[in-house]
């Protein structure tokens, strides 16, 4: 049952990732790239990651995501120019990417880490409840949690300033 | 006081006078920077008087005094302090540089007054005789040459003292770049005597030499050379002159003091002083002393028909220490200074006069058109005639005793030196003759128009030009002043001429053969340790050759009578006739084209040669070269630099997927 | 599952991810293909934190979506900051790098 969960997942990811590089209309990739993250959710709860699972689909898919769409449509659907400026690169992109794809693969399928060759420890209830989460975030990461607010105050501050900032004649 | 406590008063004076009057010369009114100065050199001599009395306290064989100030350098092996030797021929040399520059200073208090530079030249002549004076007191080498090389700024200084002078500035600067040469062969000198004695000091390289030197070998003779070719430069002996006659650009009293009377004899005191080396190196000392005889009988010559007034006071100079050299180089020291000593006083006496004849000819120089001040300017002119009769040696003047003198000694010594006898005999009727060719000129004949003027009681006036080329000045800083002092009009003037004149004619009978000889015994403490001072001509071979002197000299001024008053269409006539050797004569016997293409030309093709082929060609070219491949390199490394966004990323990547491929192989 | 297949397919996710920020040329565009390249490290965050029994890979992957939500709010600003000044959203347009 896992398994089949597991491929679903998989090929849901893989197809909306490949998805997105691949249609030229951006908004079209926008959309792909949602499919991509509910995917991902949906492995995170195998993974029993429930809460960041909830997470993922509330914040990545729905407000960043929703971000994009407004972004994409105001902008609009350019379509990309066929002729590539730089030579090389339509040739040397996919090799470079297979070949990091290649070196993580090995890496990890050879890795002399037998921890990964199982499903892991038997984890106890709650284990990626939010409770559990709560409590890493208020107790042993607090810093990292009041970093991250503080950056995502510095963001919002950016962007009311990269958007308020007059039209100026161009 | 200690005779060496009055040889640093002797140096302090004039120093302290130049500097009040260098610094303090804003709050000196008027003429006051004069007085200060000349005041600060009168003190000098009396210094130098006092360390004359204690000198002869002591007994013959201790008057060699030393005192040293402080250590200057004491380092492995190296041992030099800045100390003095007050001795006889020390304490000669401060007597006559002080006293003569004393009554130079007074003649210039009144001869310099309008001229906008007073306090300047007072300072440098006060620094000027401070450096004589170091020179003659220094006890080791190198304070020697520390003020051999202040003398040849300081002379450099006051020949360009009218600065905006061109003709000035250059003669200046030949003066220096000559003195240089000289410098050089002085230092080396000094180097060789370290390297051999391992001492700079007088007493000790003295005493050391008879020990490490062989008669005539090979380092000794160089030392000697070395040390002549820094007196030659000093003291403007062939071929080492040219910047003499030049140097006449300077004011008169700085003529009389540094070109006749103190600092063109440094050489001669250089080789007295350093006369155990060269009784050591009599090869050194023979050539020495024929350069001497060369000098004498060239510039005897040329003083025969070149035109400008000071100019031929300036090659009898030259002549004249030719005689000096002559003697100090066969051993004949005493006779020697003594020409020295009186020389000082008749060309001194010389140069003022002719400053004062200058003055009244409004700064024109021009023998030709100078003639018949004897009723215009009588004290001048008395004067004048004074001391051409002691340059000629008239019987009975001081240079009539002192000149005679060497050559007399040149006789007793026979063999080669019967040679340089006979050249200075020649040498002596030629000096009678152009001596009065000048004494003739001024005095006698008609009066020429400025003579008549200053008859009527109008001192000629003229618009101030420069008197070699023509070229019209002003009377501001840098150029003489407006006003022309002449002795009759000056009581300070008159006062040190009268001095000098009364010093030109007894000056001599302080060593009159047999009968007196203060010079004599004053220096034999200067002299014990040579085997020459004691060679003596008999009484009677000495006052044969006064009488034959005193002859000779007679003739020439009876030549010179007959050519310049007599028949007075001769000269000029007897010009004409020798065109070509008149030519050459008045032409210095192009020297100075000599050494325009021996030296001058050569160094400035070798200049422009270096600009237009090593500099552009050779340095420029490597420097290009570096300068191409340098951007070349960075022509190529530029063509990663394309500004894609993505071709970076590309590289990221690369260079990520490159770094886990190491890893990925390493762990293996 | 073992943990490894999640791994392997977050290196493939990663790799897609970085062949679209080489291929692509609007801006946009190139910002999802980084998003597909942080998840994917998510996910093997995720992956670790199951393997060690631990919650704190998914902290970890919680901050890294906060990073990546203020990261996608300042590239969209500037996206939308060159849309205003009528610049072309071409990202090979912009050379001022060019030395």
């Amino acid at each position: 049952m896992e398994e089949v969960a597991f491929f679903v997942g998989a090929i849901g990811a893989i197809g909306g990732a490949i998805a997105v590089i691949a249609l030229r209309n951006p908004f079209y990739s926008v959309l792909a790239l949602v499919v991509h993250l509910v995917a991902l959710a949906g492995l995170f709860l195998i993974l029993h990651a429930e809460f960041l699972a909830a997470a993922q689909v509330v914040v990545y898919a729905g407000a960043v995501m929703v971000l994009y769409v407004f972004v994409a449509a105001y902008v609009g659907g350019v379509e990309e120019p066929i002729w590539e400026p730089i030579p090389g690169q339509r040739l040397l992109a996919p090799v470079l990417a297979a070949a990091l794809f290649a070196e993580l693969s090995i890496a990890v399928l050879g890795t002399a880490l037998t921890a990964f060759d199982s499903e892991g420890p038997t984890i106890q209830a709650g284990f990626g409840s939010p409770a559990a989460i709560g409590e890493l975030l208020l107790e042993k990461f607090l810093i990292v949690f009041e970093a991250a607010s503080l950056l995502l105050l510095v963001a919002a501050v950016g962007a009311i300033v990269l958007a308020g900032r007059k039209q100026e004649a161009s | 006081m200690s005779a060496t406590t009055y040889g640093w008063l002797v140096l302090a004076f004039p120093l302290a006078g130049s500097m009040i009057t260098a610094f303090g010369w804003r709050a000196l009114p008027g003429r006051s920077t004069g007085w200060i100065a000349t005041g600060a050199i009168g003190l000098a001599f009396c210094a130098s008087i006092g360390a004359l009395v204690d000198l002869l306290d002591h007994p013959v064989e201790e008057r060699q005094l030393t005192s040293s100030l402080y250590d200057y350098a004491s380092a492995s092996g190296l041992d030099i302090d800045l100390g003095i030797l007050v001795d006889p021929l020390a304490v000669l040399m401060c007597l006559i540089v002080s006293g003569v520059s004393a009554l130079i200073h007074l003649y210039s208090v009144a001869y310099m007054t309008s001229d906008q530079g007073f306090a300047r030249f007072f300072s440098y002549l006060n620094f000027f005789v401070f450096s004589m004076l170091l020179l003659v007191l220094a006890g080791n080498y190198v304070l020697l040459i520390v003020g051999w090389a202040f003398v040849g700024f300081a002379s450099y200084a006051l020949i360009s003292f009218w600065y905006r002078r061109t003709t000035a500035t250059q003669a200046g600067m030949k003066a220096f770049v000559i003195n240089v040469i000289g410098d050089i062969g002085l230092v080396l000198a000094a180097f060789l005597l370290f390297r051999e004695l391992g001492t700079f000091d007088y007493l000790e390289v003295f005493d050391g030499a008879s020990a490490a030197f062989s008669p005539d070998e090979g380092v000794v003779v160089a030392i000697c050379l070395l040390l002549c070719l820094g007196a030659f430069a000093k003291s403007a002996q062939l071929p080492l002159h040219t910047w003499l006659p030049d140097a006449m650009e300077g004011p008169t009293p700085v003529s009389a003091l540094i070109h006749a009377a103190t600092m063109v004899t440094a050489g001669v005191y250089l080789i007295a002083r350093s006369h155990p080396l060269f009784e050591l190196a009599p090869t050194a000392a023979d050539i020495a002393a024929f350069v001497g005889l060369a000098t004498l009988l060239f510039a005897a010559t040329v003083a025969l028909a070149v035109v400008d007034l000071k100019r031929i006071i300036a090659y009898s100079t030259m002549s004249q220490i030719g005689y000096m050299i002559v003697g100090v180089s066969i051993g004949a020291y005493s006779a020697g200074l003594f020409h020295l000593m009186t020389h000082a006083f008749f060309k001194a006496l010389l140069f003022m006069a002719a400053g004062s004849v200058i003055a009244a000819m409004a700064n024109v120089q021009d023998t030709n058109r100078i003639s018949g001040f004897r009723r215009a300017m009588p004290f001048t002119s008395a004067l004048l005639i004074v001391g051409a009769l002691a340059l000629a040696a008239f019987p009975g003047t001081s240079g009539f005793f002192s000149k005679d003198e060497i050559i007399a000694y040149a006789v007793e010594r026979g063999g080669i030196h019967i040679v340089l006898a006979v050249g200075m005999y020649v040498g002596a009727v030629l000096t009678a003759i152009y001596a009065f060719r000048i004494g003739f000129r001024v005095v006698a004949g008609p009066p020429c128009e400025e003579a008549r003027e200053l008859e009527w009681g109008r001192l000629p006036h003229a618009e101030p030009v420069n008197p070699a080329t023509g070229e019209s000045e002003d009377a501001d800083v840098g150029f003489p002043g407006s006003e022309h002092h002449i002795a009759e009009r000056e009581p300070v003037m008159r006062v040190p001429m009268a001095l000098l004149g009364f010093g030109a004619l007894f000056g001599g009978l302080i060593q009159i053969p047999g009968v007196t000889h203060v010079l004599d015994s004053f220096l034999e403490g200067s002299f014990e340790d040579s085997a020459l001072y004691g060679i003596h001509p008999s009484t009677g071979d000495a006052w044969l050759g006064l009488a034959f002197g005193g002859l000779i000299s007679i003739v020439g001024i009876a030549i010179a009578y007959y050519v310049w008053v007599a028949r007075r269409g001769v000269g000029p006539r007897l010009a004409e006739r020798f065109r070509h050797l008149h030519d050459f004569l008045f032409n210095k016997w192009y020297f100075d084209e000599l050494f325009d293409a021996l030296f001058y030309r050569p160094l400035i093709a070798t200049g422009r040669f270096a600009n237009s082929v090593v500099e552009r060609v050779v340095v420029d070219g490597l420097v290009e070269t570096a300068v191409g491949v340098v951007r070349g390199f960075g022509s190529i490394v530029r063509g990663a630099q394309t500004g894609f966004v993505r071709a970076y990323a590309l590289l990221l990547v690369t260079g990520f997927a490159a770094l886990g491929l190491y890893f990925l192989v390493v762990s293996t | 599952m073992d943990v490894t297949w999640y791994l392997v397919l977050s290196a493939l996710l990663f790799a897609i991810g970085a062949g679209g920020v080489l291929i692509r040329r609007s801006p946009l565009v190139i910002l999802l293909c980084l998003e597909l390249m942080l998840n994917a490290g998510n996910l093997a965050l995720i992956a670790f934190a199951r393997a060690h029994g631990n919650e704190e890979g998914q902290v970890f992957a919680l901050v890294v979506m906060v990073v990546a939500a203020c990261e996608v709010v300042v590239g969209l600003g500037l996206i939308v900051a060159m849309f205003r000044r009528r610049l072309p959203l071409n990202v090979d347009d912009m050379r001022e790098l060019r030395g």
